[in-house]
């Protein structure tokens, strides 16, 4: 009742408490869609009023205009920094903005707009970190051989180490809390590919993670970050940070919050 | 056994030959000359000049100390004077690489971080600008209208 009533009374005057980050790059011909796509299901009320926001990871082409005349807001960096960054630079646009919550889904389509509820249903029943995962549904989508053993040892590790069950930790499809956005403003961040030492990361600081199924599509075109010998590299990296991550010092720098600070 | 064919092996150990020396010595110069022209034009800085101009240094002061150098080449067991000058060199480069790794990590880490707060910031600018901008027009459609009105 009290949520319906909230969601009549959106309206662009009053300023909202959650902001959805769409990491892009080189989107131009998606990102449009999926921002349309969202403020639809806001303006039919099935998602309360958000707002938007596009970080383009310095796209050589129209990704920031584009996302921008879909009536996004747009934080564009100058030159490519990597997907982590990305969500970095959301994170911290978040911060310095002050909602109170984040949600994040990609920019190529993957990511059902419809499914956003679900991570806020999620973070309303106290879950700090709302993940989207499409192998909790009966009809998971098909992968490839080299993804499919990555999602498992992934996974495995991520289920052993949190307690509980994660069948996809390499989702980008999440909802973060205050207490979430609170720690990953950190300048610690990792900057290509953020997902199990992200979570394993919350679950140490004492967050709760909390996994929400969801329907995800085929990406509708361009290019997937995790493709070729980077795969290889994905698979050292993470093992690399997970080994390291009892025994390694919190942040590079001596300021933690080096973008998001305010000053 | 070995103890003993060692130290047959250390009695046998030559100082450099006199080209040997004279080579070591004239390339260790030229390269600190070269560093130190270069900090002159202000192609490399004083910081990371040292290194360089320390282990020609060390170059030169082995190749003329003889003694000290065949005590060194003693201690790590080299065949000869000069693959222990070669050895050093080695270990210099690693150490340098390794140097110049860590600088580029941090380099890249600060860089990051000055383009997302530049992007951030120019996020916030436009925003401000374009605040500022509605509030001119909704300030000149009021002062017209009272001008109607008077």
């Amino acid at each position: 009742m009290a949520l319906n009533a909230h969601k009549l009374r959106a309206s662009p005057t009053v300023p909202a408490s959650t902001v959805l980050v769409i990491p892009a790059y080189c989107e131009s011909g998606r990102v449009g869609d999926v921002v349309r796509a969202v403020r639809r299901q806001i303006v039919c009320g099935r998602l309360p009023a958000i707002d938007i926001l596009v970080v383009d990871d310095g796209s050589p082409d129209g990704t920031a205009i584009e996302a921008k005349a879909a009536g996004a807001s747009v934080v564009r960096h100058p030159f490519n920094l990597g997907y982590g960054s990305a969500l970095h630079s959301g994170y911290c646009a978040a911060k310095r903005s002050g909602y109170q919550r984040v949600l994040q889904m990609d920019a190529d389509g993957q990511h059902d707009p419809a499914m956003l509820g679900r991570l806020i249903e999620a973070l309303d029943q106290g879950a700090d970190i709302a993940l989207g995962s499409r192998y909790l549904a009966s009809d998971a989508p098909e992968s490839s051989l080299s993804r499919r053993i990555g999602t498992r040892l992934f996974s495995w590790i991520a289920s052993r180490w949190i307690g509980t069950r994660i069948t996809d930790p390499t989702s980008g499809f999440q909802g973060l809390s205050a207490r979430a956005l609170a720690s990953v403003v950190n300048d610690g961040f990792p900057e290509d590919y953020p997902d199990t030492d992200v979570l394993v990361q919350h679950h140490r600081g004492g967050l709760v993670v909390r996994e929400v199924s969801v329907i995800m599509h085929e990406r509708i075109g361009g290019l997937s970050m995790h493709r070729g010998a980077r795969i290889a590299y994905y698979g050292y990296k993470m093992m690399l940070t997970l080994l390291m991550m009892p025994i390694r010092r919190a942040t590079p720098l001596r300021t933690p919050d080096s973008v998001a600070r305010v000053s | 056994m070995i103890a003993k064919l060692y130290c047959a092996h250390l009695q046998d150990l030559d100082p450099m030959h006199d080209r040997q020396q004279i080579v070591a010595i004239t390339g260790a110069i030229v390269i600190m000359l070269i560093v130190l022209e270069l900090v002159r034009r202000r192609k490399l800085r004083e910081e990371y000049s040292w290194v360089w101009v320390a282990t020609s240094a060390a170059i030169v002061a082995l190749a003329l100390n003889q003694s000290l150098l065949l005590t060194l080449t003693k201690w790590i067991g080299a065949a000869s004077s000069a693959s222990t000058l070669f050895f050093g060199a080695i270990i210099f480069l690693i150490g340098l690489t390794v140097q110049f790794s860590i600088r580029l990590s941090r380099l890249t880490h600060r860089q990051r971080t000055l383009a997302q707060r530049l992007a951030l910031l120019e996020e916030e600018l436009s925003a401000v600008r374009k605040q500022l901008r509605d509030q001119h027009k909704s300030m000149a459609g009021r002062k017209s209208s009272s001008d109607e009105v008077a």
